[in-house]
């Protein structure tokens, strides 16, 4: 065996004889619109629940917090029947729309607001900033951390899930990576030098987004567990 | 600007009534923020499980559904695959406070002050948790097939004379999964422990030591009581976690040898998936797995709350 010799003829299989380039393309486009709509919805919605919080909304934020008890496996079903009226099998918005407002992350950034100077929000309002533009103009370029931090874990599950896609990706060009890679280690005479190489081309990406950002990853990490 | 919306209220009554409006106005506003955010929790979690529990009392084939009364609920109580897959998933529960006590070994091991290299440590030790989840049950499996990596090290070693089957045995593959979930996790729950010691104040530690506490006293005196809002969070994250497991035990294993590594969440993909789909049976079975996570998150959030 030696290491390296076969790395071409793999990838040349991994693009002719699999659905590699597809897949690639899928989850790149879900990973992507997922995580921007994912970060700007939570972000919203924790930014909303502590700036302009009251009774109602805190209460509202409680409910929420029970959605995390909800198991996938139990939601799995229902949203498979009622995508499938809507059309959304095997399309990018289907395998997206369950991940892009979560409670954890809504906690995250409402407990990280905290820490946001409400003095900030009321000059912006003396200097005549609109209340989304204290959003985006303000708050944003001050909570990076924050937004790096949801990015991560948006971008992970959205481009490790594998039941969620099994359920809504069946269509062989609507796979993603994991599907494929579960696939070829599904046949009867395993291509272990294909499959590896996969592997390793599918957890790539991570590694390289959480060595980008890992100085976030832990700060804010932290932030949302002190509250 | 609580002071000056007084001196407002006593100068001029029109101008807190305006004021007010604009508060209120603003609370409204509010609503729009958070509004898709609360929306897309309804859709995508609340709705379908409320559609799930009436799923769960109908019966028949697909989406050929009628009301059966509680027929699903006391076919659980029958359905030997099910206590298999409710068993294995207890099994696994079990790794959790091994996993965590590990956690917590590392951590305070990694928060020593004189430590050299610290962030190559902490690094390489939440590295596992970054890898896909596919891409590693793909490695695990491949190294615990017969000819694999583990068996050959071990064989090389002299430890055995033939290969194991760690894949075909019950046991040995429940444990593999362990492994893996442990090889996975570890980390990723160290992480938070650190940063939780991280905000704990050395002079606890230096009083401590004066009064001649051992480290593993100040670890059980100060820092597991001090920890105990994170401690609590990781095993409810954990235990939500384990009660889903579904991508190692369907790669690594197939879920078998048998059923011996089916979990809750495998089985009620095969009944909706694999299998005639039996939805309102999978919906029944689902209720089990969510009221298992209510439930013992309950207990973790109250034994939380309980200040000493």
């Amino acid at each position: 065996m030696v290491p390296g010799s076969a790395l071409p003829e793999n990838f040349r299989k991994l693009i002719n004889e699999t659905n590699f380039l597809s897949a690639l393309k899928n989850s790149i486009l879900v990973a992507f619109f997922g995580t921007i709509l994912s970060v700007l919805i939570n972000g919203l919605a924790g930014y909303g629940f502590e700036i302009y919080h009251s009774k109602a909304k805190d209460t509202t934020m409680s409910i929420l917090l029970l959605s995390m008890m909800v198991p996938g496996a139990a939601t799995m079903i229902p949203m498979y029947v009622l995508f499938a009226k809507l059309g959304l099998l095997n399309s990018v918005p289907g395998y997206i729309l369950p991940f892009l407002s979560s409670a954890f992350l809504i906690m995250l950034f409402r407990q990280n607001t905290r820490s946001f100077p409400y003095e900030i929000v009321e000059s912006a309002r003396v200097d005549g900033l609109s209340e989304l533009g204290i959003f985006f103009r303000m708050y944003f370029p001050t909570m990076k951390g924050v937004f790096a931090t949801g990015a991560i874990v948006s971008f992970m599950n959205l481009w490790n899930e594998y039941l969620w896609g099994l359920v809504v990706m069946q269509s062989q060009e609507s796979l993603t990576l994991p599907l494929v890679l579960a696939n070829l280690n599904q046949g009867y005479s395993i291509d272990y030098g294909l499959i590896m190489l996969l592997a390793t081309l599918t957890t790539l990406p991570l590694a390289v987004m959480f060595f980008a950002l890992q100085k976030y990853f832990t700060a804010g990490l932290t932030g949302s567990v002190k509250g | 600007m609580l002071k000056k919306g007084g001196i407002h209220l006593n100068s001029s009554n029109k101008k807190s009534f305006t004021k007010r409006g604009l508060v209120s106005r603003r609370q409204s506003l509010g609503w729009l923020f958070v509004l898709l955010g609360v929306a897309l929790i309804a859709l995508t979690k609340f709705y379908p499980m409320i559609h799930a529990l009436i799923m769960s009392f109908e019966t028949g084939i697909g989406m050929d559904l009628k009301p059966a009364g509680i027929i699903n609920y006391k076919r659980l109580f029958q359905d030997d695959v099910f206590k298999t897959a409710l068993f294995n998933t207890v099994i696994y529960l079990i790794q959790i406070p091994i996993m965590l006590i590990l956690a917590l070994f590392l951590a305070s091991l990694l928060n020593d002050k004189e430590l050299k290299g610290k962030g190559l440590y902490r690094t390489m030790i939440f590295l596992p948790s970054v890898t896909a989840a596919l891409s590693y049950s793909t490695v695990f499996r491949a190294m615990f097939v017969k000819d694999g990596l583990i068996n050959s090290v071990l064989m090389d070693l002299g430890i055995i004379s033939s290969g194991i089957t760690w894949l075909e045995s019950p046991w040995l593959a429940r444990l593999v999964i362990v492994l893996a979930l442990t090889w996975r996790w570890t980390g990723y729950n160290m992480v938070f422990y650190l940063s939780g010691m991280q905000n704990i104040d050395d002079s606890l530690y230096e009083a401590a030591e004066l009064d001649g506490a051992s480290k593993s006293q100040q670890l059980r005196k100060i820092t597991m009581p001090l920890l105990k809002p994170i401690i609590v969070l990781t095993v409810i994250n954990s235990i939500n976690g384990t009660l889903q497991l579904f991508t190692e035990t369907d790669l690594i294993t197939s879920t078998g040898p048998g059923n011996a590594t089916l979990t809750l969440s495998n089985y009620i993909y095969k009944l909706s998936f694999e299998y005639v789909p039996q939805y309102g049976y999978a919906a029944a079975v689902s209720y089990v797995v969510f009221i298992m996570v209510a439930v013992l998150s309950m207990i973790q959030m109250k034994v939380g709350d309980t200040r000493d």
